[in-house]
C-alpha cells in the first residue's frame, strides 16, 4: 500500500465517500485504541442557515413553537451577519442514534476533528456519564420532541395560540425551577411518558360525559383546618420543583396546561446534566479527539499539513485568556476540561512526589484510558474538579481566589494563590463555581395557604447575600400568579431565617387562566 | 455510521418562530420601521433592510441573583499575593457592576426584515379614504385561462391537432418507412436475380415490422389542453400622478413628489391587485408621459394647471370608467398658477375630477431648506383652500424635506373612525 492510499484524503476538499472513510478511521481509533462505547452516530451535513436555526431551537433537531426562540434566532443571525460570531463548527445530540450535525463549509480537517471531537468524545460522554444514564432517555428523545411539537401545535389549534403562549411563557420563565436535583424513584422514559400522555387525552375524551357539568355542586365543605404538618406532607412540601408543584396541584389549570408544564419540564431535566458537566463533556470530546486526530497522523493517515491546521483550530479552542485579558469571560470549559484530563492522563502514567501525595489512587496506576473512562462515568463538573484538580495545573493557569465583599469598603481580597497554603482553598472554591447548588437560586414552594384564601407561599433562602433581581422576580411572579390563578408570595429570607423582602403577586385575570 | 446530507433540508425551519416574534414584538418593529424609514431613500425602503428593535421590552424573566459577597477563581496571576487588596474597577461601585456591563450589550439588536416585512408594518395602520364612497371588494374572483398542455386531464379536453401533430413528428422521428419504399421494393421484387430476391423480401418484412412497431397515435403523443384558475381582479384601481413641470420647479421639488408617488404606488399595489398609474406632466399644456420622462424630462413653459385636470378627465372619460375603476389623483405643484387659470380649474376640479376621485390629494413642495409653515400660501393653495372650505374632498399638505414625507403620507392615510372621514 502506497503513502497516498493510507491518506484520508488531501487538501480542504471532502466528498461523502471521504466523509465516509474518515468516519470509519475514527471509529477504529476510538474503538481499539480508546476503548470508547458509544451510541450509533448518524452525521448529518448541514448549511450555515440550518446551523442558526440549530441553534434558535436551543440546538433541537424539532422543537415546538415559539417566539422566544425566534428572537434568538434573530438575535444570533444579527450577530453572525455582524460578524461578532462564528458558528460553531458542530452541534451534537444526546441521543441515539446520537446526532452530529456538521456545517458544510467546513474543510476535510476540519470534518475530521468535528467527527471526532463530536460522533466520539461527546457520544462517549452521553452514553457512560451517570447523570445522564439517570436523567435522559436518549432512546425517547427525539419521539418525544416530535410528541411535544404536536402536541403544542394542537393546543393552539383547539385553545388558540395566545392561551398557549401564555402557558409556553410562564412555563419557560420558571424553566429552570422545574428540575428535580435528586433521582427519584424511575428513571425517565420518554416514550412511556408520550404513551402515557396519549392515553390520559384518549381516556379524557372516551369519559367525557357533559352531564357532569350540570350537577350542581352544593356548599363548600367547611372542613377543619387541616393539620400543617399533614397537609404539608400531602402537597409534597417543601417542593423546589416549582413547575412539578404547578403541574401536580394548581387549581384551576387546565389539563392540556399542565401537559405543556409537564413538557417544559421535561425538557429542562434534559438539559440538566449537560448544565453540570461542561467542563467534563467539552473536556471529554477535546481529549478524544485529541488522541484520535494524534493517531491518524502517526498512522500516516493525515498529512503534516493537514495536521497543523488541525493544532491550529485546536489551540484555539483550548485557549484560555487570563482574566485581565479583554478576551477573558470566565473559564474556557474546553481549555480547563482538556487541561485536566491531559493531567489525568499524565499522574496515571508519569507521576512526580507531589502527584503521589496528592491523587495515591490513581498515580502511577499505569492505565490512563482506564481511569479517564472511570472518571468520565463518574463525575460532574463540581465533584471532578474538587477531586482531581492537581496543583500542578494550578500553577500552570496561575489561578488566584478573589472574595468581593460589597460592604468591605476597601476593595477585593485576595483570599488565596496557588501556593501550598492556597491549592485546597482554591480547588475547593473553583469546584463550587460549578455547584448547582450555588449557582442557582434555591427558591422553594414552603407552603398553601388552603384553608384560607389558597395564597401559594414561597421562600428564597438568600446564600452570600445575594437578593433575587426586583423588576425580573416581578414579572417571573405575574406569571407564577397566573397560573396559580390566587396569589403568590415570595419571601427571601437569610439562613436565619430574616425576612430581607417580600413580593406579592396577583393573577391578571381568572377567567384567563380557568 | 450513517452520514446524511441535509443540505437539501429546507431551510429556515425558523421562520414560524421569526413570525411569531415578528408579531410580538409588532409595536416595537413597527416603531423602528417608522424611525428607519425616515432616514432612507424610497427605494431602500421598498428593499427591506435592518432596523434597530431594542431587546428590553422582549427579554424573558428568570429568577435571577444579584449582589452579595462574590467568591471567583480567576486564571492569570502575575503579582498578587494572599492578603492583597484590590481596589475596585472604577464606574461598577461594587454591587452588580458586572451585571450592569453585560445588560448593556443587549439594549438593541439590528433585525432583519423582508421587503414584504417591511413594507407590511410600515402601511399597517394606513386605509384608503373614503372607502365607503364605492362598494370596493378587496375578494377577487377566480377566472379560467389557457395554460398551454399538459399530459393528463380529461378526455374532453384532448387537444386534437396537438396530438396528430406530435404523432406525426414522432414517426417522423423515428423514420416511419413510407409506403411508396414498400411499393418500390416490391416492384423490383417483380424482375430481380435471386439472391437479391431474398435479400428484397428480408427488407421488406423489416419494413412491414416497422410499420406494425411505430403505431399512429400512442399514448405518449396526446396532449390535453390545460386551463388554470387566476384571480381576477375585481378592485381596480388607477393613479394619477399630475405634475408641474415648469422651470420653477427644481430637482429637489421633482424628488419630494416622486416620494410621495412612489410611497402611494406601493401603498394602492397593497390594496389592489391591479394598478394603473398614468403619469400627466403639464407646462401650460398637458401630455401623458411614461415615468422616465415624468420625472427627468426637460421641459418648459408658462402654467396652467387646468390642462393636467383636462387631460385627466379625458383620460378618465376613455379609459377608466369610474364604475369599474378607483381613482386617486395626487398633485404635485409648487403652487404657481397663472391668475386667469383659477376659475377654470375650480370648475374642473369640483365638478368632473373630484365626483369621480376616491382621493384627491394636493401636494405642494417647497425649496430645499424652507419650513413648510413659513411658505407664503400660493396661488393653487389658496385656491384648494377655498374650494376645500366650500366642501372638496381635498387634502392638502405643504413638504419641503424628504424627511417630511413620510409622515405627511402617513398623516393623509391614517386609519380613521367611521366619522371622521378625511376632509
Amino acid at each position: 500500500m502506497s503513502a497516498t492510499d493510507q491518506l484520508l484524503f488531501q487538501g480542504a476538499d471532502w466528498d461523502f465517500r471521504t466523509l465516509q472513510r474518515i468516519c470509519d478511521a475514527c471509529e477504529q481509533v476510538a474503538k481499539d485504541e480508546l476503548k470508547l462505547d458509544v451510541y450509533p452516530n448518524q452525521i448529518e451535513v448541514i448549511t450555515a442557515e440550518q446551523m442558526l436555526d440549530a441553534y434558535s431551537s436551543v440546538g433541537m433537531p424539532l422543537f415546538y413553537k415559539h417566539w422566544s426562540f425566534g428572537k434568538h434566532f434573530a438575535f444570533q443571525e444579527a450577530s453572525y451577519r455582524k460578524g461578532l460570531m462564528g458558528l460553531a463548527y458542530e452541534i451534537v445530540i444526546n441521543s441515539s442514534p446520537c446526532i452530529s450535525y456538521l456545517m458544510e463549509e467546513n474543510t476535510a480537517t476540519m470534518q475530521t476533528l468535528v467527527i471526532a471531537h463530536a460522533a466520539f468524545g461527546h457520544n462517549h460522554f452521553f452514553k457512560n456519564n451517570y447523570l445522564f444514564k439517570q436523567w435522559t432517555d436518549a432512546d425517547g428523545i427525539l419521539d418525544y420532541l416530535e410528541f411535544a411539537k404536536r402536541y403544542v401545535a394542537h393546543c393552539e389549534e383547539r385553545h388558540g395560540r395566545l392561551a398557549v403562549e401564555h402557558t409556553l411563557d410562564a412555563a419557560h420563565a420558571l424553566m429552570s425551577h422545574g428540575i428535580d436535583r435528586y433521582p427519584g424513584k424511575k428513571s425517565l422514559d420518554l416514550r412511556a411518558e408520550e404513551k402515557r400522555a396519549g392515553r390520559r387525552r384518549a381516556h379524557e375524551e372516551a369519559a367525557f360525559n357533559d352531564l357532569w357539568r350540570t350537577v350542581p355542586t352544593g356548599p363548600a365543605k367547611t372542613s377543619a383546618i387541616l393539620d400543617v404538618e399533614r397537609r404539608r406532607q400531602m402537597l409534597g412540601l417543601p417542593q423546589e420543583n416549582l413547575l412539578y408543584f404547578l403541574e401536580k396541584t394548581a387549581p384551576r389549570l387546565r389539563p392540556w396546561q399542565r401537559e405543556i408544564l409537564r413538557i417544559v419540564r421535561h425538557i429542562a431535566q434534559y438539559f440538566y446534566p449537560q448544565s453540570q458537566t461542561k467542563v467534563m463533556n467539552e473536556g471529554t470530546a477535546t481529549y478524544v479527539h485529541y488522541r484520535i486526530m494524534n493517531h491518524l497522523h502517526q498512522q500516516g493517515r493525515l498529512t503534516d499539513g493537514n495536521f497543523l491546521e488541525f493544532l491550529q483550530s485546536h489551540t484555539n479552542v483550548v485557549f484560555q485568556p487570563e482574566f485581565d485579558d479583554p478576551r477573558y469571560s470566565g473559564f474556557n470549559p474546553y481549555a480547563l476540561g482538556f487541561a485536566m484530563m491531559q493531567d489525568i492522563e499524565r499522574i496515571v502514567t508519569n507521576p512526580e512526589a507531589e502527584d503521589h501525595d496528592w491523587f495515591p489512587d490513581i498515580a502511577g496506576k499505569g492505565d490512563a484510558m482506564g481511569v479517564l473512562r472511570d472518571v468520565w462515568a463518574n463525575y460532574r463538573d463540581e465533584s471532578f474538579i474538587s477531586q482531581f484538580l492537581s496543583p500542578r495545573l494550578m500553577r500552570h493557569f496561575r489561578m488566584f481566589h478573589l472574595h468581593d465583599d460589597p460592604e468591605d469598603r476597601t476593595g477585593i481580597l485576595v483570599d488565596a494563590i496557588h501556593n501550598e497554603r492556597g491549592y485546597r482553598r482554591l480547588r475547593r472554591e473553583l469546584a463550587r463555581q460549578y455547584d448547582v447548588g450555588y449557582i442557582d437560586a434555591n427558591i422553594e414552594v414552603v407552603d398553601v395557604d388552603l384553608a384560607g384564601d389558597r395564597r401559594l407561599m414561597l421562600r428564597h433562602t438568600v446564600v452570600k447575600g445575594a437578593q433575587l433581581s426586583e423588576a425580573d422576580t416581578k414579572r417571573v411572579m405575574q406569571h407564577l400568579a397566573d397560573l396559580w390563578s390566587y396569589d403568590v408570595s415570595l419571601v427571601e429570607s437569610d439562613t436565619s431565617g430574616t425576612v430581607l423582602k417580600e413580593y406579592v403577586a396577583h393573577p391578571r385575570s381568572l377567567a384567563a387562566v380557568a | 455510521m450513517h452520514i446524511v446530507d441535509r443540505r437539501l433540508n429546507p431551510g429556515s425551519k425558523s421562520l414560524e418562530n421569526r413570525q411569531r416574534f415578528l408579531r410580538r414584538a409588532k409595536a416595537l418593529v413597527q416603531g423602528a420601521v417608522k424611525k428607519s424609514s425616515q432616514e432612507r431613500d424610497i427605494k431602500d425602503v421598498l428593499e427591506g433592510g435592518e432596523v434597530s428593535v431594542p431587546i428590553d421590552g422582549m427579554d424573558e424573566p428568570r429568577f435571577r441573583r444579584e449582589g452579595g459577597t462574590r467568591d471567583m477563581v480567576l486564571p492569570g496571576n502575575k503579582k498578587f499575593v494572599e492578603g492583597d487588596v484590590l481596589p475596585r474597577p472604577s464606574g461598577g461601585s461594587g454591587k452588580g457592576g458586572r451585571q450592569a456591563g453585560e445588560g448593556d450589550s443587549e439594549d438593541s439588536f439590528r433585525f432583519v426584515l423582508s421587503r414584504e416585512e417591511f413594507v407590511d408594518l410600515f402601511l399597517d395602520d394606513l386605509e384608503l379614504p373614503d372607502l365607503a364612497k364605492r362598494k370596493l371588494a378587496e375578494v377577487e374572483s377566480e377566472g379560467i385561462r389557457r395554460a398551454g398542455y399538459s399530459t393528463s386531464g380529461s378526455p374532453a379536453n384532448i387537444s386534437v391537432s396537438r396530438t396528430v401533430s406530435r404523432a406525426l413528428a414522432r414517426r417522423v422521428a423515428l423514420r416511419r418507412p413510407r409506403p411508396e419504399a414498400l411499393e418500390a421494393l416490391e416492384a423490383e421484387l417483380e424482375n430481380c436475380s435471386e439472391a437479391r430476391r431474398i435479400e428484397i423480401l428480408a427488407e421488406i418484412e423489416a419494413l412491414k415490422a416497422k410499420i406494425k412497431r411505430i403505431p399512429f397515435i400512442d399514448p405518449i403523443d396526446i396532449r390535453y389542453r390545460r386551463f388554470e384558475t387566476v384571480p381576477k381582479p375585481v378592485a381596480q384601481a388607477v393613479m394619477f400622478c399630475l405634475m408641474d413641470v415648469s422651470g420653477s420647479m427644481t430637482e429637489h421639488m421633482k424628488d419630494l413628489a416622486k416620494r410621495f408617488y412612489m410611497l402611494l404606488y406601493v401603498f394602492l399595489k397593497r390594496r389592489y391587485r391591479h394598478v394603473e398609474i398614468v403619469f400627466i406632466r403639464h407646462t401650460d399644456r398637458a401630455e401623458e408621459v411614461d415615468e422616465q420622462t415624468f420625472f427627468y424630462g426637460p421641459a418648459s413653459g408658462g402654467t396652467l394647471v387646468s390642462s393636467a385636470l383636462q387631460a385627466m378627465h379625458d383620460i378618465v372619460r376613455t379609459r377608466f370608467r369610474p364604475a369599474d375603476w378607483n381613482i386617486y389623483a395626487a398633485q404635485a405643484s409648487d403652487g404657481d398658477n397663472s391668475y386667469a387659470d383659477g376659475e377654470v380649474t375650480g370648475r374642473l376640479l369640483t365638478d368632473m375630477i373630484l365626483p369621480v376621485s376616491q382621493f384627491f390629494a394636493y401636494l405642494e413642495v417647497g425649496q430645499e431648506h424652507g419650513l413648510s409653515y413659513e411658505m407664503p400660501n400660493s396661488a393653487l393653495w389658496t385656491l384648494y383652500e377655498g374650494l376645500r372650505a366650500n366642501g372638496a374632498p381635498l387634502s392638502m399638505r405643504k413638504v419641503n424635506e424628504r424627511s417630511e414625507i413620510f409622515p405627511v403620507f402617513h398623516d393623509l392615510f391614517q386609519r380613521r373612525g367611521p366619522q371622521e372621514r378625511t376632509a
